[in-house]
């Protein structure tokens, strides 16, 4: 019996995420969509979403009055970032002339670029969207039965650039290889979305479900 | 490249009933939503499209929980069109499990609903479904226009201004069905896939007009789509999803491997 929060702060389709969390979880496993920055508080992990943009999230975040409960969680406990959920955790984002996020780790967010082209030249769509495959580069318990190179659901438009490349867990080719998956402690974050990225995402989410938050 | 081509599957849904749903033998009910989800999941679906074919009030209802009974339990996008015309219908939509809401008629009355739903919502939900009909003579350089009510009405709209007056709009992705092809069996309109692909910075969705495999396959080689969307090549049963993916990953198409 554990209490699985997830992030509800007015920010996209959620009830996808609370039904894969419910469809891998275990029967007495309780998965909560919360506001409440003391039932986040409580919860013996978070799962934190998120869709639309980085101006609109955080502004959601501070109406919401969830950014220390935020904060306070990712330091703490077993924490997944989803999508925008894991972009807001940098410092900054590229997005909306420039936006402010929660700091978490050093780096920023930036634009693939009106005109993205890959390698050959050919013009690619912004944006990024799709099934792309995620190369495994650092160990982790979150990969356990995960084929290294397996697709999952990718949506988005930005993507996140660490400061420090000993964060990245995962990487992704889109014109530019760049870090689709992030983790270090009791944090792991992705920018696609688990919750519709079939089996390989279901088994991500079981994994993180029994995860005890070492890396 | 890395990024795979999608192949997707469109049901009809009337009245909360699949209709043309799958003749499997393991699928004891063609009509149930559910069923025919789970199907095409198995089956490696890069998404679904559920679209709402009578598409009145009442229906509406019945489409909401045709979407929250197949979001409970199959994991791949869900993307939700017909009669979508105010922002509360998205939401609603969205709320019940679906990842996009395709926006057609209500785009072409009102362009500013698919600016107001993009900015509320997200463009990475906010699909916009064009209808387009060639008005050029035969043989002339190919000019389309927008077309309502199943392409029957014209609208005197140049689908190229209008896709990239959608693009800047917010629309996060375009869903282009030939209303010439659509029906036929003879092909996706290959010429109006590839200028409406160049003309916008978004994906675009080949709609309309397959009867092969080789169709598909056309659509992403000639079309220069992101994506190819069939209903009956499908549901009929001629082919698998498995087979289609096969087919084109034999001519060098990436495609999702499971």
């Amino acid at each position: 019996m554990q209490t699985i929060a997830v992030v509800d702060y007015g920010m996209g389709n959620l009830r996808s995420v609370v039904n894969a969390l419910e469809a891998v979880g275990d029967k007495r496993d309780r998965v909560l969509l919360t506001s409440d920055p003391q039932q986040l508080a409580q919860a013996d992990r978070i799962v934190f979403p998120g869709q639309g943009a980085a101006g609109d999230c955080m502004r959601a975040i501070d109406e919401y009055g969830l950014r220390e409960a935020i904060i306070s969680a990712a330091a703490s406990r077993p924490f997944l970032g989803i999508c925008m959920g894991m972009q807001v955790l940098i410092d900054f984002s590229e997005e909306n002339q420039g936006t402010e996020c929660l700091g978490i780790f050093a780096g920023k967010v930036k634009y693939f670029g009106d005109g993205h082209k890959d390698q050959g030249g050919v013009k690619l769509k912004v944006p990024h969207m799709g099934w792309n495959r995620v190369t495994q580069v650092k160990k982790h318990p979150l990969w356990h039965s995960i084929d290294d190179g397996s697709r999952f659901y990718f949506v988005h438009s930005y993507y996140l650039e660490p400061q420090d490349p000993s964060l990245i867990a995962g990487t992704t080719d889109y014109g530019v290889s760049f870090a689709s998956v992030i983790a270090k402690d009791n944090v792991f974050a992705l920018q696609c979305h688990p919750e519709k990225s079939a089996d390989c995402g279901l088994q991500l989410l079981r994994n993180f479900v029994h995860w005890d938050g070492q890396p | 490249m890395s990024l795979a081509k999608r192949i997707i599957p469109c049901l009809d849904v009337d009245n909360g009933r699949v209709v043309k749903g799958v003749k499997f033998v393991e699928i004891r009910d063609a009509g149930d939503p559910v069923e025919n989800a789970r199907r095409y999941n198995l089956e490696g679906a890069d998404e679904l499209t559920f679209l709402d074919i009578t598409a009145s009030s009442d229906n509406r209802d019945t489409m909401a929980h045709v979407v929250e009974a197949v979001a409970r339990e199959v994991f791949i996008p869900l993307t939700v069109g017909g009669g979508i015309r105010e922002l509360s219908d998205v939401r609603r939509m969205l709320n019940v499990g679906a990842d996009k809401i395709s926006i057609n008629t209500a785009a072409v009355f009102n362009p500013e609903f698919v600016a107001r739903a993009a900015d509320k919502f997200g463009s990475q939900c906010i699909v916009v479904a064009v209808d387009a009909k060639r008005v050029s003579a035969p043989g002339d350089a190919g000019r389309w226009e927008i077309f309502t009510h199943g392409g029957r009405k014209p609208t005197g709209i140049d689908v190229l201004e209008w896709v990239e007056k959608m693009d800047s709009y917010g629309a996060g992705e375009i869903l282009l069905t030939s209303m010439d092809r659509d029906g036929t069996r003879i092909g996706f309109d290959n010429d109006l896939t590839r200028q409406v692909s160049r003309a916008v910075k978004v994906p675009v969705i080949a709609s309309g007009g397959v009867g092969n495999l080789q169709h598909l396959a056309d659509g992403i080689l000639e079309g220069e789509a992101d994506a190819v969307l069939a209903a009956s090549i499908f549901h009929f049963g001629e082919f698998r999803i498995s087979e289609a993916k096969a087919f084109m990953r034999a001519l060098d198409i990436e495609v999702r491997d499971d």
